[in-house]
């Protein structure tokens, strides 16, 4: 196991990096590609973390199964990040009333 | 209405952001003490680190004892999005703000306070922004550490509900813009099932979560940006 504050010290060096650097350089950035992925990434890394996670967090993978689809529901039909996040929560815990 | 100035018009914007960061940094808590995390450490982390979905990469990383570089490389492919924000932002900064205020509105650009900042007048005033910060960085630590203390205390039913919170907050980040662009909704699937057959195939399961994040997310992306280019005039 290595050292946790070193973790968080690198973790800080290179996301402070990333905000900070745009703000200092005033032109924007002209090469497509870079634009285009730039554009995607952030969509494909949070579904890449979101599935299967969500399913092996809850206690019941139905739970966390129900806690997808109820977000991806509630997210469709406008919800904002705190609401969605509470129905998420919400869902499991009624349902693990149950299964578990 | 008596006018606002811009940093208490800040403070107040940063409230609701703020109680929404302490419950989902809640939930971040109890990853982060599932990795064997203390307070203090999440404490911080989060401080310095303003991010979920980063943060809980740095947390998959910290939990599998992986090298620094990977915790590089892991930060910067979860955080490329704040790339992209920062460079938004930095088109509505008067050009002739001075070094300091960029360093500093550089601190904590996030989805939430990106995206109230981005609605306020141009030239934006920092002075909007670190009002929203001061209320907001403090939540976001505070339910981080909350969550490593009290996740230990809390019936595990609830603390099995609070698990998903996190990735609710993911779903409304990328539901909406899937909805809005069917190439956007195309790759979240695909997202969805290579990261499901990653975590299942040989060789491949047997990698860190956070470098098949990395490999599944460049891979794909740059697979949707070759076949699906945004318009050049497209706003980031």
């Amino acid at each position: 196991m290595r050292n946790v504050w070193v973790y968080i010290l690198v973790m800080f060096a290179v996301v402070y990096a990333v905000r900070v650097l745009p703000l200092l350089i005033r032109k924007p950035i002209k090469n497509r590609f870079f634009k285009s992925f730039l554009y995607y990434v952030p969509y494909v890394t949070l579904a890449v973390m979101t599935f299967p996670s969500i399913v092996e967090a809850t206690q019941s993978p139905i739970a966390g199964v129900a806690a997808l689809v109820v977000g991806i529901v509630a997210a469709w039909f406008g919800a904002g990040l705190f609401p969605v996040a509470l129905c998420c929560c919400a869902i499991v815990l009624i349902l693990e009333f149950f299964l578990v | 209405m008596k006018q606002l100035s811009p940093f208490t018009k800040g403070l107040r914007d940063g409230i609701p952001i703020g109680l929404g960061y302490l419950a989902v940094a809640f939930s971040l808590g109890i990853a982060a003490r599932n990795a064997g995390m203390t307070a203090p450490q999440g404490f911080l982390m989060s401080w310095l680190g303003m991010a979920s979905a980063g943060e809980y990469a740095a947390i998959t990383v910290i939990a599998a004892g992986a090298s620094y570089w990977e915790m590089a490389l892991v930060t910067l492919v979860t955080n490329a999005r704040y790339l992209l924000m920062s460079f938004a932002l930095s088109q509505r900064l008067d050009p002739k703000l001075g070094l300091g205020h960029r360093l500093l509105i550089g601190y904590s650009v996030t989805d939430e306070l990106f995206g109230i900042s981005i609605a306020q007048e141009t030239p934006l005033n920092p002075r909007y922004c670190y009002g929203a910060y001061l209320v907001a960085i403090p939540c976001w630590a505070a339910g981080t550490a909350l969550g490593i203390l009290a996740g230990n205390l809390l019936p595990t039913r609830i603390v099995s509900a609070l698990s998903v919170a996190l990735f609710g907050m993911f779903l409304a980040v990328i539901v909406p813009p899937s909805k809005k662009q069917p190439v956007v909704g195309l790759f979240v699937l695909l997202g969805f099932g290579a990261s499901f057959a990653a975590s299942r195939l040989p060789w491949i399961s047997t990698l860190s979560g956070g470098t098949r994040t990395i490999l599944l997310t460049v891979l794909l992306a740059a697979v949707a940006a070759i076949l699906f280019p945004i318009k050049e005039d497209a706003d980031a």
